[in-house]
């Protein structure tokens, strides 16, 4: 196994050091390391974090390899700066069996870019009928600790509630996605000016922010931990706050996209920017990225949502929502919150690997610690091309977009999955 | 002169006028023995209609035959897109045959937006979805201005399902932009979200026809399907035509000049009664007409009949 020196690198931010990776750890931190044997990366000007983890991410595998693979998703990770990723369960069929977990589980092992880690559904076939079989997917070599009917609400509250109390057995978690059916049949965007003018079912901020009531309320009745996906509006996070400071065992995510745009993307009607839940206000974008400053958001997480071309390249209500985001997700980190490292780190790295339960990931590089890393060039601008990706997909909101940090370097468990920007395979 | 017209929110003042100009020229057309005028002879129009609407298309296609352009009507049924080809791929057809013009009528809001990226020619929103309806709004100002001899300064009501209501959308920027004063009337539910900042500041909101009738030049009646009430959005067609349909008692609570519009097709004793429909307020049937000599100057301006 070839070792690497990584010369004059910040960890962290701190004052720059060299880092030896040596059989899959890292072996020495402190400067003026010499290792004879190592490959030397020049680490000057580049910012060393643990690579970093994606709770919500989807890779299509199995059903449609069309938008995206588990290599491909993987590559694209690796590419943004990722060490592991959670692979959502709404493929085709379902993750919602032990079988269908271990074959993501095992397609992640072979493509060896990233760790994949499965997320079980929570009903069977995200029918949100009955319960999938829960235990077996945590019992599975894939050991699912997430579970989540993505895509869909669990909506039955006491089918909810029992999902939050099941899995407590195995320590697990639901990841809810908040959106109340019922409010949002039809919906195509955020309710506001922009969906009147644009003449768009609107898709109202209470749909999700009175799920996310419901939900801390079970998850505090029975004593579980809840996880709350993809947060997007001012009220959610006022219910988050209360319930954190109540004590509640929540924790909840935002994506990139929704720090950054605005549902006005919606006036050209390019689906490009069609996303489930929608894309909101200003407002609401600076709820958020408070929310992530001050840590009632707990995570950045990608939903990385690859599209094919057919299903993006039509009218707007027709389109499938989501957007490309592994790529792009620690730029739009240091856009939005700028270089506060230690921040990145703990929203996109150490925080994610805890909830997820993913020991050796989302540690600080130091003596003895399993070599997931990554390294970022804070300095570099780079204009978002979306044939330049590596996801099999090109539904990038970010197209011909300049921003800033490039990934020069990953690495997993020792290994170099990225160098000099490139993926290695 | 614009290329497209995609939305009420197009036209400025000057663009509008002009088109409302062009259109009581073209009016004169109509009442020759020989309906017909060269301006865009050899010019391809193609009528692409995914949603049935007889009316709109035979509008557009008298409009496009008496300014002499070959018409290729498109519909979705019987045609490749019952087979699922997409817009894209139906656009690109007709690109390939040279289409100068085309007319789209589609259920899906914005799909004319999409199709304008894909087409060389201009694209005529001839409905989108639950978005606008601009040809309509067009042709209700053109109606109000022979009928009232202005549009700025009128004020104007819009009754019924706003919320679904692509003709509201454009009535309420193009009336705007010339200067009316609208007031959308309905029920809270058929009344979208910020309506005023959406569209144009200055748009009134009332819950209540009664007092809004003795003040407006025009009220024009939407219409109204029963089966909104299956949503909820109203407990009954009933309670509907009682509290927002027009009836002859509500129309005698309009000032003596006032004219009631409605866009067609009327449900009759829903939003309005016979009794209205058939007065001489309504202006329901030179609405027809006069959509005829308005999508003409449309077509004629679009397609740079002017200044050949």
């Amino acid at each position: 196994m070839t070792a690497y020196l990584i010369t004059s690198v910040s960890v962290v931010g701190a004052a720059p050091t060299d880092l030896l990776i040596r059989d899959g750890v890292i072996a020495e931190v402190g400067p003026g390391l010499t290792a004879p044997d190592a490959t030397v990366v020049d680490g000057t000007g580049l910012v060393a974090l643990p690579g970093l983890v994606d709770l919500h991410t989807h890779l299509r595998e199995p059903g449609r390899e069309d938008a995206e693979t588990v290599e491909s998703g993987s590559r694209a990770a690796a590419l943004g700066g990722y060490t592991a990723v959670c692979a959502m369960a709404n493929t085709s069929p379902v993750a919602d069996t032990a079988g269908v977990v271990e074959q993501v589980w095992r397609l992640g092992r072979e493509a060896a870019l990233v760790d994949v880690q499965p997320i079980g559904a929570v009903t069977v076939g995200l029918a949100g009928e009955r319960l999938a079989e829960l235990g077996a997917m945590a019992d599975s070599a894939a050991r699912v600790r997430i579970f989540s009917d993505d895509g869909h609400c669990v909506a039955d509250p006491k089918l909810m509630r029992r999902a939050l109390e099941y899995v407590k057995a195995f320590d697990g978690i639901i990841a809810q996605h908040a959106e109340e059916p019922r409010l949002t049949e039809g919906a195509q965007m955020h309710e506001g000016e922009v969906s009147t003018r644009l003449g768009l079912i609107g898709w109202p901020a209470v749909a999700e922010e009175a799920i996310i009531a419901r939900d801390v309320l079970l998850a505090e009745h029975v004593g579980s931990r809840l996880h709350v996906c993809h947060v997007s509006t001012a009220g959610s996070v006022e219910v988050l706050r209360q319930a954190k400071a109540r004590g509640v065992r929540v924790t909840a995510e935002v994506t990139p996209h929704h720090l950054l745009l605005t549902d006005e993307r919606a006036e050209t009607y390019d689906p490009v920017y069609k996303v489930n839940p929608p894309l909101r206000t200003a407002a609401d974008i600076a709820a958020l990225r408070a929310a992530l400053a001050d840590g009632v958001i707990d995570v950045i997480a990608t939903d990385h949502a690859p599209h094919a071309v057919e299903d993006k390249e039509c009218e707007w209500a027709y389109a499938r929502p989501g957007m490309l985001g592994l790529e792009t997700a620690l730029s739009i980190a240091l856009d939005v919150l700028g270089p506060e490292w230690d921040l990145i780190a703990e929203r996109m790295s150490r925080t994610p690997a805890r909830i997820a339960g993913l020991t050796g990931h989302g540690v600080d590089p130091a003596p003895g610690v399993p070599a997931n890393l990554t390294l970022i060039d804070p300095a570099a601008h780079r204009t978002i091309e979306p044939a330049e990706l590596a996801s099999r997909s090109r539904n990038t909101p970010y197209a011909r977009m300049t921003l800033p940090g490039r990934i020069v370097a990953t690495f997993l468990r020792g290994e170099p999955t990225v160098l000099d920007g490139k993926a290695v395979k | 002169m614009i290329k497209h017209l995609l939305s009420g929110g197009d036209l400025d003042a000057d663009t509008a006028t002009e088109i409302l100009d062009t259109a009581a020229e073209m009016a004169t057309v109509a009442g020759r023995e020989i309906k017909k005028l060269p301006a865009l002879r050899g010019r391809t129009v193609v009528n692409l209609f995914y949603e049935d609407s007889t009316r709109t298309r035979i509008s557009f296609e008298a409009a496009a035959k008496r300014l002499s352009a070959d018409v290729i009507n498109f519909s979705a049924k019987g045609s490749s897109v019952t087979k699922g080809e997409s817009l894209k791929d139906t656009a690109l057809t007709l690109q390939a045959m040279g289409a100068d013009a085309v007319v789209i009528r589609h259920p899906a809001s914005g799909a004319p937006h999409r199709l304008a990226n894909w087409v060389d020619g201009s694209v005529v929103n001839a409905g989108d979805g639950t978005h606008e309806h601009p040809t309509q709004a067009l042709l209700d100002a053109y109606t109000m201005r022979a009928r009232l001899g202005r549009l700025a300064g009128l004020s104007v009501a819009v009754v019924g399902d706003v919320l679904h209501s692509r003709v509201a959308r454009s009535n309420v920027l193009l009336l705007s932009t010339l200067g009316a004063k609208v007031t959308l009337v309905g029920p809270p539910t058929l009344i979208p979200v910020d309506i005023a900042g959406a569209l144009a500041p200055g748009t009134d909101v009332s819950y209540d026809l009664d007092s809004v009738l003795p003040n407006v030049d025009v009220v024009m009646m939407l219409r109204v399907q029963r089966e909104r009430m299956n949503d909820s959005y109203f407990p009954s067609a009933r309670e509907y035509a009682r509290r927002y349909g027009l009836d002859g008692p509500r129309m005698r609570r309009l000032p003596e000049h006032a004219i009631v519009m409605h866009p067609g097709p009327m449900n009759r004793g829903m939003e309005i009664t016979p009794e209205v429909a058939d007065s001489p307020r309504s202006t329901i049937v030179e609405q027809v007409t006069n959509g005829v000599s308005v999508r003409m100057a449309v077509l004629y301006l679009l397609l740079g009949g002017n200044n050949r």
